[in-house]
Order: C-alpha cells, then structure tokens, then sequence
C-alpha cells in the first residue's frame, strides 16, 4: 500500500466515523479529536477499521502516535513497512 | 384484537408523524420487532411492538401527525397482552388516553385491485386517499405506482433543530419541578485504568474496552443497591423505584444535539455485553434510529465528558428520573497513600439527586458505593 493508498483510506475511516466532517480537509497537524469532534468510542471505531483494512493492531500504549491525520500516516506507514 | 398505538417516548411527547411501515398487512410480528417509524422532536425512532400476531390493517396515512395513544394499526392474533415490565407507567408506550374514536381501516370498502393492495400496504399508502382509474373507480396497480412516485420519501436523521426544543422542553421542566442536590467525590481509578489495560493488551481494537463501560456498570450495581436513584417521579403518584437499571446513556449528537436512550438490564449485563450495547446505541443515536423502548425506560442518567477535558459536570435530571449521575476526565492528582504522596488516576464523579426522593446522605453513600465498586474492576 502507498502513502497515497494509506492516506485516502485513514481518510475514508474517519469520514466513515465522522461523516458530518471531511477528515481531506482538515489540518493534517491538528487534533482528529478536536478537529473532526470525536470521542474515545469513534476513536476506537477508527482503529478498529483500520485493524480490519491492514491488519495492523495498534495498541492502547500507541494511542498517542495517531491523534493527528500526520502522525497516524506516519504510524501506519511505519507499521506496515518499517 | 390489539391495537398498536403511537407511543410516549418521554414525558415531554405529545405527538409523533408516523414516517415509514416496516410491518405490513399480512405480515406477522412478533414481540420485539420494530413495526414502524416515528418522527419526535428527539429525532425518528423506531417502535417496537411487545405483542405476537398479524397485522391485519394499517390505521394512519404516513405522514401524519397523531397525539401519543392513537391506533397506529391492528393487530390479529394476540393470544395474550404481556404485561411487559416498564419502570413507570408515566412513560409507557401504551396509550395516556384512548383515541377518540374506535379505529377503522382505512382501506375498508376501497375498490382496489390485488395488485394495487399489495403495492399500497407495502409502500404505507392509504387506498382511501387515492382516486381510481379502474372500471368503477376501482384502484388499480397505475394508481398506486404514481402515487408512491410522488410520496416524498420517508424522512429518517435527526431534526437538531427540533431536538434541542425537546431537549429544553424537558430540562426546562426539569428545574421548574425537579428540587435538585449535587454531589461530588473523587474516584481513584489507577486500579480500574491498570485492570482495563491489561485487559485490552490481550484484545484486538473491536473487543477493547472502554472506561465508560465500567463506570456503567458500576452505576447500575449501585443503583440497584440504592433503588431510591432509580426509577420515575410524578407528582400524581409519587415515586416507582425501577425493578432493573435502564441508564440512559448520554450520548453527543455532532453538530450540537444530545440523545440519552436507555441500556436496559445493565446490572445483568457484563462489561463485554455493556460495550457491545454502547457500541450499537451510539451508532444508531447518530444515526437517528433509536428505538421507542430505548427513548422511555431510562430510570437514571449517565453523562461522561471526560473526552472533552472536562474535569466534573453537574447534570440535569430527566424527568421523570430521579438521578443523574456525572463523570469527567481522568487526571493524575497527587494522593495521600499511606505515608507517602503518590500520583493517582483521578476522576471526578458527581451526582444530581432529586430531593423528593432522596437527600445527599443518601446520595453520598450511592457516590461511594460505586467508588468501592471501581477498585474491583475484575467483579465487575
């Protein structure tokens, strides 16, 4: 999977959990559960989708690495081709 | 023969549009299906029905706007009426008073082809409001279809508008007649986060738990222990204590609205079944389609702002409840352990009561119990 590929499906995910918002056109360094007003229970939803999407199983201890769009493509992206 | 009527979904209902059939003449239902869709002010929702049998006509036009108790459609079949186990009968779905006339199909004596019938019932449109083109007026399957081309479709979703009046209406009354008290205690819950994390180590992201569903559960366990902060309110007939814990799960609407629909039995439920349940409840609230029992068998409140960085809230009851109870965020706060000074997980619960019921002693040793509850998460 791309960058690219990676980035419009964490994109997709959040438009999914969050569908009165567009995760494209938010700030990439800003808060996701500020910016697109979600809660632990979307958060965990989200990670959720993703789990089922790549198989990568982010752990509570890494929660922190994924609360901006930035971060978490970073995370992903390291996950599957670190 | 039964009569499935409009339901009270909260004491501030008076009224509902009948949106969408799910049911139709002919089909059979069964206790627990969802029959049809009712537009209120809290968004639609879905009504359920607590009989077994037939339904053999449909009484009122979708779209239409009828007071709480009006026949919605009949029922065939009903071997028995269960008396279903409700918390209040100033919230139960049968009707506060009879419709004003006895019931009466509205498709009876309408000249209509089989074809036509079929297509009506299944799409909710009355035969009787429709002009025939048939031999005699007779109501063919052309008639129906431009009909059902024309009929808007139904409306689901939630009306924030609409949602926030009924949210006012019922804390409006709230103030006006509820004598509120408020308490607050802090929790320590480095015990509950530790248990919840090495639960959760062992699971994938869908069967994680969250905090929230401990401190549900543990509301539940205290209110059943203390039965005075769970239950109904009314002034006519005083207090009902519930004969099980439905919390009322405060649940954020994005875009500004706010839905509190019930998780029933929660003191029977474990914290996997608790999780599940929250998971569908917040979907569907957001969804607008919760369901009628959801929107009126609440007995006590739960409201969590923690997510937002807020540190204690103090609620408003909703009546007829006679408790709310409140958490916010976690922060580790220095405590006294021992002889020494530790960092501990700290979370601050409180508590609205209702003074007609019970007073702050009381609420203190509910605040408690629940705090005891939570350093035992594995009990839970």
């Amino acid at each position: 999977m791309t960058r690219d590929e990676l980035r419009a499906l964490i994109i997709s995910e959040l438009n999914n959990i969050a569908p009165e918002s567009d995760a494209a056109a938010i700030d990439p360094a800003a808060d996701l559960r500020e910016a697109l007003d979600i809660d632990s229970l979307d958060f965990l939803n989200f990670l959720s989708a993703l789990h089922k999407k790549t198989g990568v199983n982010v752990p509570e201890s890494d929660y922190a690495k994924l609360l901006t769009l930035e971060r978490a493509l970073n995370y992903m992206e390291g996950k599957l081709h670190g | 023969m039964y009569e499935f009527r409009m339901p009270s979904l909260g004491a501030d209902m008076a009224a509902g549009t009948l949106v969408e059939w799910l049911k139709h003449p002919g089909d059979a239902v069964q206790r627990g299906d969802i029959v049809a869709v009712v537009e209120t002010d809290k968004g639609a929702i879905e009504v359920e029905i607590f009989v077994n049998g037939v339904m053999s006509s449909q009484l009122v036009p979708l779209g239409t706007k009828v007071p709480v108790g009006t026949a919605l459609a009949m029922i065939e079949g009903v071997a028995e009426i269960p008396s279903r186990p409700r918390p209040t009968a100033a919230v139960d779905v049968a009707p506060a008073a009879p419709s004003a006339a006895p019931a009466k199909r509205l498709d009876a004596g309408v000249r209509a082809s089989p074809a036509a019938r079929k297509l009506a019932a299944e799409r909710g449109i009355a035969l009787a409001s429709l002009t025939g083109t048939g031999p005699d007026g007779t109501i063919v399957l052309g008639d129906v279809e431009r009909a059902a081309a024309a009929a808007p479709p139904p409306h689901r979703g939630l009306d924030l508008d609409k949602m926030r009046q009924a949210i006012a209406a019922a804390m409006a009354r709230s103030k006006r007649e509820i004598p509120h008290y408020y308490l607050a205690t802090d929790i320590d819950m480095s015990v509950s986060l530790a248990w919840l994390m090495e639960q959760n180590a062992q699971r994938p992201p869908d069967t994680r738990l969250l905090a929230t569903v401990l401190t549900l559960k543990a509301v539940a366990l205290a209110a059943k222990k203390y039965p005075a902060f769970n239950g109904s309110y009314e002034p006519a007939t005083g207090f009902s204590p519930g004969a099980n814990v439905h919390i009322g799960t405060a649940i954020a609407i994005r875009g500004g609205g706010l839905a509190s629909p019930a998780i029933h039995n929660c003191e029977q439920l474990s914290l996997d079944e608790l999780m599940t349940r929250l998971r569908d409840l917040a979907a569907r609230a957001r969804d607008g389609r919760l369901r009628s029992s959801e929107m009126s068998d609440a007995t006590i409140t739960v409201s969590s702002l923690g997510d937002r960085g807020v540190e204690s809230l103090y609620g408003v009851i909703y009546p007829p409840q006679v408790a709310i109870v409140g958490f916010g965020r976690t922060v580790r706060k220095p405590a006294v352990v021992g002889d020494r000074i530790e960092a501990r997980e700290t979370m601050t619960a409180t508590l609205a009561g209702d003074h007609r019921v019970s007073d702050g002693h009381l609420g203190g040793r509910f605040l408690r119990e629940i705090d005891i509850l939570l350093q035992e998460p594995a009990k839970l």
